[in-house]
């Protein structure tokens, strides 16, 4: 059994691990280079275009990560606050309820169109305090629950959310508007305008990329000042144990709910992001695949793991963005088989999840604490139930 | 307050939907035939749920894992039922002996196969993870579940695809308090009775069942009590395909299409339909399986087909708060 001896190679390994400034010096080129990345592109270049999304992606898998990663409580309806935060910028920031004439600090042609127009930070700020109320919400009757079965009320959340955006448009709220614009969407969104910049527009990529940049940063720091905060302690005591985080006085309530709250925040902030960069709000985009899609992003890069996370979501919507559908769709074509890689995308996913879960379920860039929790049943001989092989 | 909510607000929640249409069906019309052929359509339906839900209680009573890929293992069961259709010949020129026979080889094969999909599923994807976090072999479910419905995608393609309509599945048969018994109710029932009788009587009488509760019950014990909690797993997730499989030959006959996303659905739906029996009970689950489907058919019929799914969720939800235990479990210690 070779499985024994890998998890000492390992843990040797970690021993002489580089001085602990390394890792920040690194952290800083990586950000100097995300800086910088765009100046090396066309404005308008696809490269930068995959690049906006993917940074989307790391927001949204950050988000996650503080509910799966942290509190270890799985949630299979991730996709539920992409919705509320895209429609959130869909109702606040578009034409849609044509009969309501509202414009807060909005300049430009905008200023004068019927609908309701905020300015896209406050849009933001609302997008992040419905998605918090949201993942309270969803959290409520998880309570009692544990384990797998907070997969599953996550997941019918999520299912539920998007049935509703799905028939939004059979709903009339008030005089004639609808919920939502059900597979037609909303759309168009208006342009993202910020103090002092001039409006965003779709021949200039680049200040997309920057602003998207930008709210990486202030969620990374959110999530790692969060994660070495006594709140991101709780969360850590009760995904190892909740009976015994309960004993030493950690509120289980509290600290779980706190989760959602943050998790749906950051993924509504997201959400809101892509629905204005992507100019459109479709009940297509919510489907449950998606909630996979996040979810491979974080167990790849490393459950509970920060930096792991930012690397699973670049690399995750490199591979379905570009590898996939640009550089290698023909290469079954070419093998003489009759079908093309995008055919293949979530059974992909699913592969990864499966390959990824059995050979090294700490994923690309471990969490040490992780990787302890996640072999410790592997390795101990002490059940009978470890797998003979 | 609470231990009346408790014991009664998942009953009260479960009947408002067929008393509320009751009523209002001996208002308008004075009969209740109505709601009455709801019912029927509900428990022919709900008997396809019921063969699934019964595979999600089994795998979830030995080991504790939410077999996430069940769902898909039924869709397999209609494609490899569609598939041999065509293979062996049956189409609607068949005379009805060839159809009887046939349908009973396509029913053994498909079975087969579904269950030793199971099997082999559960033999790379959950074994290796056994002693992990729970969370790890969810996560490798969730992840079988993808690659079986990219199986789907690539075979049948991403539109829903026709099957032959051997059985005439929508002719009348007989009437009863107007009431219309059609051939695919009867379908279903006769396939549902006997399995999860046989399958009843498998575990509460055969050696191999013994194993499987014992196991159930405590598998350290069971291994030191001589059974080979390996194989009594395989066996669970062997009889949990073959009753998949056979729920997939009804569902592509009653309903004519198929599509690769099908089993995803109804594998959300027969999970609901498990948790609402109390998972790890089989009679629960089969019970489940009929409320459930007697309510996802009032729901079609009177609200409208695309809000079922949010109903039968917000169900998932409502038996979450008020009895996570379901109606014939025990308290547990996951849902208690």
């Amino acid at each position: 059994m070779s499985a024994a001896a890998a998890p000492a190679a390992r843990r040797t390994s970690r021993v002489s691990s580089p001085p602990p400034w390394a890792n920040k010096g690194l952290a800083v080129l990586v950000a100097l280079l995300a800086i910088m990345l765009p100046l090396f592109f066309d404005p308008i270049s696809g490269f930068i275009d995959d690049a906006v999304v993917a940074l989307a992606y790391v927001i949204m898998a950050l988000g996650l990560n503080v509910v799966v990663g942290f509190a270890g409580l799985l949630d299979l309806g991730y996709v539920a606050f992409f919705a509320i935060g895209a429609f959130t910028t869909g109702w606040f920031m578009s034409g849609f309820y044509v009969d309501a004439n509202i414009h807060i600090l909005t300049s430009g042609p905008v200023g004068t169109l019927p609908g309701i127009h905020l300015n896209f930070i406050f849009v933001l700020v609302i997008a992040a305090f419905l998605c918090a109320l949201a993942g309270t919400l969803i959290g409520l009757p998880t309570l009692r629950l544990r384990g797998d079965y907070i997969a599953i009320v996550t997941l019918a959340f999520g299912e539920i959310i998007r049935v509703f955006a799905v028939n939004g448009d059979t709903i009339s709220i008030a005089h004639g508007a609808k919920l939502t614009g059900g597979r037609q969407g909303i759309t168009p969104v208006d342009q993202v305008k910020l103090p002092f910049l001039d409006p965003f527009t779709q021949l200039n990529l680049r200040p997309w990329y920057w602003f998207v940049l930008a709210l990486v940063f202030i969620v990374l720091f959110v999530v790692i000042r969060l994660r070495d905060s006594r709140m991101g302690r709780a969360w850590i005591a009760i995904r190892e144990d909740e009976v015994a985080a309960a004993s030493m006085g950690v509120p289980l309530v509290k600290t779980k709910l706190l989760a959602y709250t943050v998790g749906g925040a950051i993924g509504g902030v997201a959400g809101a992001f892509l629905a204005a960069y992507l100019n459109t709000v479709n009940a297509d985009q919510f489907a449950f695949s998606f909630s996979i899609f996040v979810l491979a992003m974080v167990i790849l890069g490393g459950l509970g793991s920060v930096w792991g996370v930012v690397l699973g979501a670049v690399l995750l919507s490199f591979i379905n963005n570009r590898l996939i559908p640009d550089v290698l769709d023909s290469v079954p074509g070419k093998l003489g088989l009759n079908f093309n890689l995008t055919d293949l995308g979530f059974g992909i996913f699913g592969f990864l999840l499966v390959i990824v879960m059995i050979l090294r379920p700490e994923g690309l860039l471990p969490e040490r604490r992780r990787q302890l929790e996640l072999h410790e049943g592997i390795d101990s001989g002490e059940s009978v139930f470890e797998a003979r092989v | 307050m609470k231990a009346w909510a408790n014991k009664w607000g998942l009953i009260v929640v479960l009947l408002a939907l067929p008393v509320y249409y009751g009523i209002k069906d001996l208002a308008d019309t004075g009969s209740l035939s109505h709601l009455g052929q709801n019912l029927l359509a509900g428990l022919s339906n709900g008997s396809i749920w019921a063969l699934i839900a019964v595979g999600y209680t089994l795998v979830y009573g030995i080991i504790e894992l939410i077999n996430f890929a069940h769902g898909d293992v039924f869709m397999i069961g209609s494609f490899v039922t569609a598939g041999l259709f065509g293979t062996i010949g049956l189409g609607l020129t068949s005379g009805p002996l060839g159809i009887g026979f046939g349908l009973l080889a396509i029913l053994l094969i498909a079975m087969v196969t579904c269950g030793v999909l199971n099997v082999m599923i559960e033999r790379v994807a959950y074994r290796p993870l056994r002693s992990a976090p729970k969370l790890a072999p969810l996560i490798t479910a969730v992840g079988f579940s993808f690659i079986l419905q990219n199986v789907g995608l690539l075979w049948l393609g991403g539109s829903p695809a026709s099957v032959p309509d051997l059985i005439h599945a929508q002719q009348d048969v007989f009437t009863v308090f107007g009431i219309t018994v059609q051939r695919a109710d009867l379908l279903a029932f006769a396939v549902t009775i006997p399995l999860v009788a046989a399958m009843t009587i498998f575990i509460a009488r055969t050696k191999l069942g013994k194993a499987m509760r014992a196991t159930a019950q405590d598998p350290d014990a069971a291994r030191l009590m001589g059974i080979n909690v390996d194989t009594t797993i395989s066996l669970t997730f062997l009889i949990g395909g073959m009753l998949a499989g056979a729920a997939g030959l009804i569902y592509a006959l009653y309903q004519t299409t198929i599509w690769f996303f099908q089993g995803f659905q109804a594998g959300l739906i027969a999970f609901t339909a498990a948790v609402m029996g109390g998972i790890g009970n089989i009679r629960g689950a089969v019970l489940g399986g009929l409320i459930i489907g007697c309510i996802q058919q009032i729901s079609d019929n009177r609200i409208g087909t695309q809000w079922t799914p949010a109903i039968v969720f917000a169900y998932l939800i409502l038996i979450m708060v008020f009895r996570p235990q379901g109606l014939l479990g025990e308290e547990t210690r996951e849902a208690g």
